[in-house]
Order: C-alpha cells, then sequence, then structure tokens
C-alpha cells in the first residue's frame, strides 16, 4: 500500500508541476463555462417563446428549463472529456519509458498493479478536482430556479461523468503505455475515442442484433441516461468493465516491458 | 550473497547473456569489465528482477531472482546506465519518493535521507531542481537513490561516468567505505577503476566469462605472456629471423632504434614462459651488440584486449 500511495502522490504533484495540466484544465473550464452559459440561455429564451406561444395559442407551457440545462450541460461535460483526456493521459506512461524512471519503478519492491492503479487514482483525482469549479455553475442554477430540480439529477448526472471519465482515463492510460512517444499516445487515445463515439453513430436507426450490440459498446450511449437522472445499471457496468478491462491491460502492458531488449 | 549459475538470457536469435556463473561474497566489490554490448547491462538487469533470465539460475541474497523478485529488490539498490531522475521534482522529494517505493518506514526516512545525502556529498542542492543540476550532480543523485535505502546489495552500472575527475576518486572513496557492510557489483570501462576499487573481476565477452580472478591474480597469471622490449645493433633480417626461432615467441616486431644502427624489437612471448635469457643469449652469441631488455608484464588493459579481441574460446588462454 506504501508503495500505492507513493506512486499516487508523485503523480499528482507531477499535474499540478505541469504547464499541461493547468492549460487542459483551464481550457476546458472555461468551454464548460461557456457552455453552460448558452444553453442556459438558449432554453430560457426557447422557454419564453413558447410561453409566449402557449398564451396565443393555448398550448401547455412547460419547460422544465433547469433540467433542460442540466441534460445539456452533463451531456456536454462528457463530450468534452473525449477531447481532453487524451492530453491528460498521453504522458503518464511515455514519460517515464522515455526517462528510464521504469526501470527504478520496476527494480523496486512494489508491483505492476500498484503502479498501475497509483498513477490511475491521480488521474482520477485529478479529474474530480477539475469538475469541482463546475458545481458553482449548478449552485448558481439552483439559486434562481423555482422550483428547484431532484438532486437526485445532479447526483446522477455527476455520477455519470465520473463513470465516463473512470473509463476513459483506462482506456488513455492503456494506450500511454504502448508507446514512449506522448505524441502518439494523445493521437491513438483521440482515435480511440473518436471510434468509440462514431460507434453510435454507425448503429444509429438499424434495429438488427449487430446495431445492438454497436449501441452499447458506444460511450455516448449510455452518459445521456446519466444526463436525464437515469441511473441504468447496465450503464455501470458498462463503464465499470471498461474500465476493469483496460487497467488489466495497461498492467499487462507494463508487465511486458520486462521482456523487451532495450 | 549472490549466486549465479549457467544464467543465459536471449533476445529470439541473438544470445545476450550465455551460461555464465559467478558468485559474489557479502562484503565483496566485483567488477564487471567488457566491451559494449557484452552483457553486463543484460546480467544486471536480471540481477535486479528487471527482467528474467532465458535459463540458468541467479540468488541474492538467499532469494531466488525469479520466484522471490519482490524479496530480492527490497535488498537491492541499483543505478542503470542513465540515471532514472524525474526533472521536476526536488532532489529530496525525489529520495523521498525512492525511500518509499522502497518500502522505507516512516520513521527512518528522513534519517536515511540526511545520510545520503551527506555520504554523496548532495547536501548542499538538496531543494534544488534535478532538471536545474549539472551533469556531475544529476549523477550523484542516481547514485544516491541506489543506496538511500541502505541496501544489502549495490549493483552499479558505469557509477563514475559523467564525473570529473575530483568526483570521480570521491565515488570510488565512497564505493571503497561501502564494502564489508554492503556487497557490490559494479561495471565499467574505465579498467584503472577496477584495480583500484575491486576485489575480484569478471570479465566478459559476447555474453561469455572471460575471466574470474582479482586485478592481481589477472596480471601475475599472464606474466609469462610477456611483452618484452629488445635494443640491440644487429642486422634487420638475421635479427628478425633468430627472435622468431626462440620457441615461445608468438610475435615479433622489429623497428629502428632512435640510435643509429640500433633496432628495437617487440616480442611476445607465450603464457607461461619467460624467453628473456634466451634472447640474451642468443644475440650475445651472435656477437651482437645488446643494449636493453625488459619485459613488462600485461597491464590489465592489456589483458582485457586480449581476452576480448580474438575469437578463440577465452577460457583457454588462460590455463
Amino acid at each position: 500500500m506504501r508503495g500505492l500511495y507513493a506512486i499516487y502522490r508523485k503523480e499528482l504533484g507531477h499535474y499540478f508541476v505541469s504547464p499541461v495540466a493547468y492549460v487542459v484544465v483551464g481550457v476546458f473550464l472555461a468551454l464548460c463555462g461557456f457552455f453552460f452559459e448558452r444553453a442556459l440561455v438558449f432554453y430560457i429564451e426557447n422557454s419564453i417563446s413558447r410561453e409566449i406561444q402557449a398564451a396565443q395559442y393555448g398550448m401547455p407551457s412547460d419547460i422544465d428549463v433547469p433540467s433542460q440545462v442540466l441534460r445539456s450541460f452533463f451531456g456536454l461535460v462528457s463530450s468534452l472529456m473525449l477531447f481532453i483526456t487524451p492530453m491528460l493521459t498521453m504522458g503518464v506512461y511515455a514519460e517515464e519509458r522515455k526517462r528510464g524512471t521504469m526501470e527504478l519503478l520496476m527494480t523496486s519492491p512494489i508491483n505492476e498493479v500498484q503502479i498501475v492503479l497509483g498513477k490511475y487514482l491521480a488521474s482520477l483525482t485529478l479529474y474530480a478536482i477539475m469538475l469541482l469549479p463546475t458545481a458553482g455553475y449548478l449552485a448558481f442554477l439552483y439559486r434562481h430556479s423555482d422550483p428547484r430540480p431532484p438532486w437526485g439529477l445532479v447526483l446522477a448526472g455527476y455520477a455519470g461523468v465520473l463513470l465516463v471519465a473512470a473509463g476513459l482515463l483506462a482506456l488513455g492510460s492503456f494506450i500511454s503505455s504502448l508507446t514512449e512517444n506522448q505524441i502518439i499516445a494523445a493521437v491513438l487515445t483521440s482515435g480511440a475515442f473518436l471510434g468509440l463515439w462514431v460507434l453510435d453513430l454507425a448503429a444509429r436507426g438499424a434495429s438488427t442484433v449487430t446495431a445492438e450490440v454497436l449501441q452499447y459498446l458506444s460511450v455516448t450511449d449510455h452518459y445521456d441516461d446519466f444526463a436525464r437522472g437515469v441511473i441504468d445499471t447496465s450503464s455501470v457496468i458498462y463503464y465499470v468493465s471498461l474500465t476493469v478491462l483496460f487497467l488489466f491491460l495497461t498492467v499487462r502492458s507494463i508487465d511486458s516491458l520486462r521482456w523487451r531488449r532495450a | 550473497m549472490i549466486e549465479v549459475q549457467e544464467l543465459s538470457k536471449s533476445f529470439g536469435p541473438v544470445t545476450a547473456v550465455d551460461h555464465v556463473s559467478f558468485t559474489v561474497n557479502k562484503g565483496e566489490i566485483l567488477g564487471f569489465l567488457g566491451p559494449n554490448g557484452a552483457g553486463k547491462t543484460t546480467t544486471m538487469r536480471i540481477l535486479t528482477g528487471f527482467m528474467p533470465a532465458t535459463s540458468g539460475t541467479a540468488r541474492v541474497a538467499g532469494f531466488d531472482v525469479l520466484q522471490d523478485s519482490l524479496q530480492v529488490r527490497r535488498h537491492i539498490g541499483y543505478l542503470p546506465e542513465s540515471p532514472p531522475l524525474y526533472p521536476d521534482m526536488s532532489v529530496e522529494g525525489y529520495l523521498d519518493f525512492v525511500l518509499r517505493i522502497k518500502n522505507v518506514p516512516a520513521e527512518q526516512r528522513s534519517a536515511r535521507l540526511g545520510e545520503v545525502l551527506e555520504k554523496t556529498n548532495i547536501a548542499d542542492k538538496r531543494d534544488e531542481l534535478i532538471k536545474h543540476l549539472s551533469r556531475g550532480y544529476k549523477q550523484r543523485v542516481g547514485l544516491a537513490q541506489a543506496l538511500v535505502h541502505d541496501p544489502d546489495v549495490i549493483i552499479l552500472d558505469e557509477p563514475t561516468v559523467g564525473l570529473d575527475p575530483k568526483q570521480i576518486i570521491e565515488v570510488r572513496h565512497l564505493i571503497k567505505g561501502l564494502a564489508g557492510s554492503h556487497t557490490i557489483i559494479l561495471s565499467t570501462h574505465i579498467l584503472p577503476e577496477v584495480s583500484m576499487t575491486c576485489d575480484r573481476v569478471v570479465i566478459i565477452h559476447k555474453g561469455r566469462i572471460a575471466a574470474v580472478d582479482t586485478p592481481q591474480n589477472l596480471t601475475t597469471q599472464l606474466k609469462g605472456g610477456q611483452r618484452i622490449q629488445v635494443e640491440a645493433e644487429a642486422p634487420r633480417a638475421p635479427f628478425e629471423q633468430l627472435l622468431r626461432q626462440i620457441p615461445g615467441a608468438r610475435t615479433v616486431q622489429v623497428e629502428a632504434a632512435h640510435a643509429a644502427g640500433r633496432l628495437t624489437a617487440t616480442v611476445e612471448a607465450a603464457t607461461g614462459t619467460d624467453i628473456r635469457s634466451q634472447i640474451a643469449a642468443k644475440i650475445v652469441a651472435s656477437g651482437w651488440g645488446l643494449y636493453e631488455l625488459k619485459g613488462a608484464s600485461l597491464s590489465l588493459e592489456d589483458i582485457f584486449l586480449q581476452l576480448t579481441t580474438d575469437e578463440a574460446a577465452p577460457a583457454q588462454r588462460l590455463s
């Protein structure tokens, strides 16, 4: 356990020293803020025009603006993560290999699982820290909405976001362990994420078995539910499985370094 | 403390280490000598638990390197060819990290940290970021990392590379000082370093052991295989022929000497023979003037070159 904690501390420390992390988090929060404002404005205007219409034609006028904004927001955050995660995971193993520090770790009384978990938990912590300011937007929403949206909606939304993060970070971490070159790691990871995203598009509309399988595998299909406040156990299992699978593969990948020539 | 038996490592068709066997006793300093690509680093990586061998066994501190890898790693400090440093960490932060991953309990960490900073003479840079250090300091931080947890066994791959002469002497003193309470393997290209610091030497060539012995023994044993300098006043062709005909003379090289009319000859004699008296007798008998007859025993450098340049099976040449 000591080893795992030591690695965790070191990784987290490195994130806070590295300019990359600050830039990525900054950009992420800036975009989040921007899109949150856009979504808010859009739905408010929408609801106003609906009310006007309702007054004119006698149609029901309810859009639940807060819920719509939340849903849109969480959906957005998940999509943003697809773009920024590669930036954060690209260096996790590539750097170590390049500097030769993997040799230090692998000749110390610490096993690969501790190394992988320590690094992984550090990246997850960084994510949690990155998401913290977004709670500010939601607090704002809450103060100004009447009636307030149910707590469950927000919790489900964040749960979804964290599960997606867990899966994406695991995948990014695996790809990073495959190469010494950070750029290659970033490109491959982006490609993989894009692939997962597009799986959903490929399956849209079709109703064959293949299409359903593809749809299940798509990352975006699942978090839509979370954004709406629905916690679907099959989605939870999906994300947890993804995470476990790629963490396992990362451990194997690290282990395979012991068999290489250089 | 370290027992290696018939250790082999192949990467596909390439054999990097070929049935290597040697032991290192507790408290000893063993030198690993060999040209680049001889298999030194690979052997060290097997001993430190980094990679598994293809066949053969190795035991460190009583633990098998393959079966009890984690135990072995608890007892080892390792400095690879290029020191495994994190540029963005401070020296102190880095060594603290190493202490933690080497499983040193919290109460002992600051004491060990302080000790190793003193020993390797880097205490004045303790708060400095590693990326700002000079090459020499970086190398010493690398050395510190191998020593900080006070391991029983220390394995150093070219520990003095990149250091200036003063620092090299300090490091050698440091290493010598560690003997007795620690068991050390160090690999190097610098031959005088081996003679100065090591109790015994293993010469490796193409994955095989060419020699295992103390530096003194190696030079003594080959003393008979001397290089003899002769300076005589003699006609060239007969002189050369006479020398070549002496039994035991392996190679003869004749050149004009500085003084006019004289020749110098360098004769390499076969192992175990001392042909100086024969040379003297023959030259005098031919009526030529003999001005110098000097035997130089092969230096470790010569032995090293001899053992690692020839393609023939190395073991035979030492018998």
